[in-house]
């Protein structure tokens, strides 16, 4: 789960990290109160999951309420890469002598933490990994171990950073580690991190990525996932439990395992369709959990067939028929569904679709045929 | 012959008196695997089915002399589970348990690996692995398999893992052992584990390789193909038309050296000299090309 800069910021700062005071905003009107009990110069900045918001124009200074008034009012339901600019964080204005970069994250491949620092900050990092990857200093750390001064110093100096920012930026770098773990973040990243002329190191930006599995340990995830999602889709089958990416096409999509699910994508888009979303009913899926996803799934108007594909192991496939019946019996399905199930129960299953036919319910042999079968049912229009 | 269990693995089931445990540490035994013992604690001394519960791991090994466990137990005590199944001295430990978090995970995994080398480690968030007509450890549908070789899978997938043997199995092909190494982010055993040990197995003559979007386990695999492997890799990955998934902003994309795209994975495997299906069912149908030449 990602998070908004200044629900990142709020979190760093708990475990030390120094930010800047600011306040969020949801209004013209609110912004410039908030810059107002700020004192000027402020940042408007929008609050946006993505990244190249400055270029955009999406970070404004304003040395006064008129234009705070005017940034705000831009800024406000500006579209950033696609992504609606809803909230403004509003932010004491800080003096910049250097911009650098700093982040944990999980190494998958040396199954260690990495925490990487680099001089050339406020940039693409990305760019600077490509041009110049000598310029960001890397270090693993073992997470049975921990951060020591030395991982810090080896960050810093690797980095060569400014000697006036050294005992700034090791002091921050244990507060994130910190932050890192004890949040069980994915990722804690802050860029740029500055010197200020007074001396003092200062985070400007923070992304933060939280591990869902986690959320059990993190009553406070919950606060954070609601401001999350803006697709009605998405939130409707999350209400249900269900593991939904919501996509552009007009083949909708059940399946059990991520794996298999995103193997339908690419079957269905080898077969000339386009999927309409990524639903995985995950393991061991019951009747209701079929006939939720089948709700779901037929609530998007893009739809123009469905295309449900089980294999089951810890899944039954005689659960997923007779949920299938459910949804057909509780919900005006108007679309063709096209079922094709495998594994565990499968010959149980298919005989109880046998034994109970519905208009505009294909069962199909195979995971090709069948993706072919709702593809070819989504292009002549949905009549099965 | 398989890898990593055979007809002399001897199972305890951490989690075996709860729903998922009982299901499926029957279902196992029921296929022919050694079930010998459950841990639950507090619950020793009762039995699920004629399968002794006992309190701790040690106890278990010590009482039944199992060598591999297999863990169903809730995400938020899974840690705990793989702590007490490597200090227990099992050779083995499989963990089902999917949804642990990648904190725990990293240290778990670190801790097996460094005081417990010797110990294999599949999992979390895996299918288990079925070694056909010997060993079925996990969930996997043991009746969609084929004893006898002479194929071994790997894959990160869990269901696609089913998909590809039964696209194998519908073909006559067989397999020695079929691995869900799972698709977590710091799996206990990786794609070049389970292929070394493939290579090292007389009776696996070519390997099914099934991999996924998301870091570069395929890519550093494709290297191990192309520089240690005798025998032939027929290879998938799922995820070609997949939007980016979960982000982890700029430090995962360095971290991987690549964007971790399907289309990469699959470049580099075919340039390591796999052949790569385009779908499911090619799978079988490459490889039983592949076995013609071998």
């Amino acid at each position: 789960m990602d998070l908004f800069e200044y629900q990142g910021k709020q979190l760093l700062a708990r475990f030390g990290v120094p930010v800047s005071p600011g306040e969020a905003a949801d209004t013209v009107d609110d912004a410039v109160a908030a810059s107002e009990r700020l004192g000027y110069p402020v940042v408007v900045k929008a609050q946006v999951q993505v990244g190249g918001r400055g270029k955009a124009g999406g970070i404004k200074l304003a040395n006064g309420a008129d234009e705070t008034r005017r940034h705000a009012s831009n800024i406000l339901g500006m579209d950033i890469k696609g992504h609606v600019v809803r909230r403004l964080w509003i932010e004491k204005a800080s003096e910049i002598v250097e911009e650098y970069y700093a982040s944990f994250t999980l190494d998958r491949a040396a199954k260690k933490h990495l925490g990487m620092v680099s001089a050339k900050g406020g940039v693409d990092i990305e760019a600077v990994a490509e041009e110049d990857p000598s310029a960001i200093a890397r270090v693993h750390i073992d997470p049975l171990v921990g951060i020591q001064d030395c991982h810090a110093r080896q960050l810093v100096f690797g980095a060569r950073l400014n000697p006036a920012a050294r005992s700034g930026a090791i002091a921050i770098l244990k507060s994130l580690y910190r932050a890192f773990v004890e949040l069980d973040a994915d990722l804690v990243e802050v860029n740029p991190l500055i010197l200020r002329p007074d001396g003092s190191v200062h985070a400007l930006d923070a992304k933060v990525s939280l591990d869902d599995n986690a959320g059990f340990r993190h009553p406070e995830f919950e606060d954070f996932r609601s401001l999350a999602s803006a697709d009605p889709r998405e939130q409707m089958a999350r209400d249900r439990g269900l593991n939904y990416i919501g996509l552009d096409g007009e083949v909708g999509i059940i399946g059990n395992g991520a794996g298999l699910v995103m193997s339908t994508l690419d079957v269905v888009n080898q077969a000339g369709g386009k999927a309409a979303n990524f639903l995985d009913v995950g393991g061991g899926a019951g009747a209701k959990t079929i006939s939720n996803a089948l709700e779901v799934i037929t609530s998007d108007p893009n739809v123009r067939s469905v295309l449900i594909n089980i294999f089951g192991g810890i899944t039954r496939c005689d659960l997923v028929a007779q949920g299938i019946l459910d949804g057909f019996g509780s919900i005006d399905v108007k679309v063709p569904v096209v079922v094709r199930l495998d594994g565990t129960s499968a010959e149980e299953g298919r005989a109880i679709l046998a034994a109970n036919p519905k208009d505009g319910l294909v069962p199909a042999a195979t995971m090709l045929e069948a993706a072919g079968r709702a593809v070819e049912l989504a292009k002549s229009g949905g009549a099965a | 012959m398989a890898i990593i269990i055979d007809e002399n693995t001897r199972v305890v089931v951490q989690g075996l008196t709860g729903r998922e445990g009982r299901f499926h540490a029957l279902r196992n035994r029921d296929y022919g695997t050694k079930v010998v013992a459950g841990v639950t604690p507090g619950k020793g001394g009762t039995d699920v089915e004629g399968i002794p519960v006992f309190d701790t791991m040690v106890e278990a090994v010590a009482e039944t002399g199992a060598n591999a466990s297999i863990i169903f137990v809730p995400a938020r005590f899974t840690a705990d589970a793989v702590y007490e199944a490597a200090d227990s001295g099992v050779g083995v430990i499989v963990c089902i348990t999917e949804g642990v978090p990648a904190h725990d995970e990293a240290k778990f995994v670190d801790y097996v690996h460094h005081h417990h080398p010797g110990t294999v480690l599949i999992g979390p968030n895996c299918p288990g692995l079925i070694s056909p007509g010997k060993c079925n450890i996990g969930i996997m549908p043991g009746e969609i398999t084929l004893p006898g070789g002479p194929v071994g899978l790997v894959s990160r997938s869990g269901t696609l893992t089913y998909q590809a043997v039964h696209e194998l199995t519908q073909r006559g092909i067989g397999q020695t052992t079929c691995v869900g190494i799972g698709g977590d982010p710091v799996p206990g055993t990786g794609f070049i584990d389970c292929l070394s040990r493939f290579e090292a197995d007389p009776d696996t003559r070519a390997c099914v390789m099934i991999g996924e979007i998301g870091g570069s386990d395929e890519e550093t695999a494709a290297a191990f193909i192309a520089s240690e492997m005798t025998k032939p890799v027929v290879a998938y990955v799922a995820g070609v038309t997949a939007p980016p998934g979960k982000k982890m902003g700029h430090a995962g994309a360095i971290v991987s050296g690549s964007k971790g795209t399907a289309a990469a994975k699959i470049e580099a495997l075919e340039k390591a000299g796999c052949r790569v299906g385009r779908n499911p069912s090619e799978i079988g149908e490459l490889m039983a090309e592949v076995l013609k030449g071998v």
